[in-house]
């Protein structure tokens, strides 16, 4: 058979089945009420729970990026001093988050049209339930329970049609969400053990730290000289020593010794 | 005729149209019934695509009972078996 009909039929007889259960068909039309009432709920939680899934995944891309950023500068600086080697591995770490970046990306999108998607499944739903009450004030207004009968059947028919629709795609969105934060979970994981950030963490930054140690080497032989000229040098040498201290004085020599080698590196 | 696709809404298809959705849907459902991951896609995303194209969509406030239903844009081949088979897909 056909899978349009195949599907009809299913929702038709879950709405019959409500149909059927109650005695007086005015009270179908409160209980049918009461559930609407509690699927509206159930929605607007549901595009809740996305939304705090999308932010969540919004914040590690950008804990990502910053370190993708700082890895970056790490390769340039790298460069900079000469040290290829060095730079290369900046490079192969980011793009090693590039990859998580871009799933999370992808995450993000997803997560993005399912909250879309809930949230106008939302206003439909909150549309046809306030519709719905004024059909039921109506008909129970002006009809027995035995007129009343014929009346309600497209109503409660209707609405539980799109409460199993809105209901299936809550499960689903949330389904969904509920496999995202176990992913982002192992990310938050991965972090926090130090497998992704200790790139560029600051206790455990081997790059920067190897970084840092070559400028403090360079700093280290640049004092030497300084030194060495001050104590062993020519009267010449004594006076830029002392343009050194009292840097503010300008004198053609002096920028050549400042220790801007230490800074350019 | 009133045609809903799941998570998108209810639309109204001019009855004039029905032998050409009951084409795609024969094509869905041979998919479905032989368990045909490649030719499931595109029959869905034909199907639905018809109905988008050929349909206009409800009022938000209309009550009306679907004359046929048609499966979520991303269902799988295993979500349209469990979704014709009844078990516990419909909340409620």
């Amino acid at each position: 058979m056909s899978v349009m009909k195949r599907v009809s039929l299913i929702f038709k007889s879950k709405a019959n089945k409500a149909l059927d259960k109650m005695e007086d068909p005015r009270e179908t039309l409160d209980y049918s009420y009461q559930r609407q009432l509690e699927m509206l709920t159930q929605v607007r939680r549901g595009v809740a729970d996305v939304a705090t899934s999308r932010k969540r995944v919004e914040l590690q891309m950008n804990a990502l990026q910053q370190q993708q950023t700082k890895l970056e500068g790490q390769a340039k600086q790298a460069l900079g001093a000469g040290r290829e080697d060095l730079a290369r591995e900046a490079l192969s770490r980011r793009a090693a988050l590039q990859s998580q970046y871009t799933d999370l990306e992808t995450q993000y999108h997803s997560l993005q049209a399912d909250e879309e998607k809930l949230t106008a499944a939302s206003q439909r739903l909150q549309a046809k339930v306030e519709a719905f009450r004024t059909q039921k004030e109506t008909i129970k207004a002006t009809y027995t329970a035995a007129e009343a009968q014929s009346r309600i059947g497209e109503a409660v028919t209707g609405i539980s049609e799109e409460m199993g629709d809105v209901g299936m795609a809550v499960q689903r969105a949330q389904d969904k969400t509920a496999q995202m934060q176990a992913r982002a979970g192992a990310i938050d994981e991965l972090m926090a053990s130090g497998a992704l950030d200790d790139v560029t963490g600051p206790p455990r930054d081997d790059i920067q730290a190897e970084l840092d140690q070559m400028r403090g080497g360079q700093d280290v032989e640049l004092e030497l000289e300084r030194l060495k000229g001050e104590i062993g040098g020519a009267p010449k040498r004594e006076i830029e020593g002392g343009q050194v201290d009292g840097a503010a004085q300008a004198s053609p020599a002096t920028p050549a010794e400042q220790p801007q080698a230490g800074e350019s590196s | 005729m009133i045609v809903r696709i799941l998570g998108e809404g209810q639309l109204r298809v001019d009855d004039s149209a029905t032998d050409e959705l009951n084409v795609l849907d024969a094509a869905l459902g041979k998919a479905v019934d032989a368990g045909d991951e490649q030719a499931f896609r595109p029959a869905l995303a034909a199907l639905l695509g018809r109905v988008r194209t050929l349909g206009t969509p409800l009022p938000e406030d209309a009550i009306e009972p679907s004359d046929l239903i048609l499966p979520y844009a991303d269902a799988g081949l295993e979500d349209v078996r469990e979704l014709i088979s009844g078990e516990g897909l419909i909340p409620g």
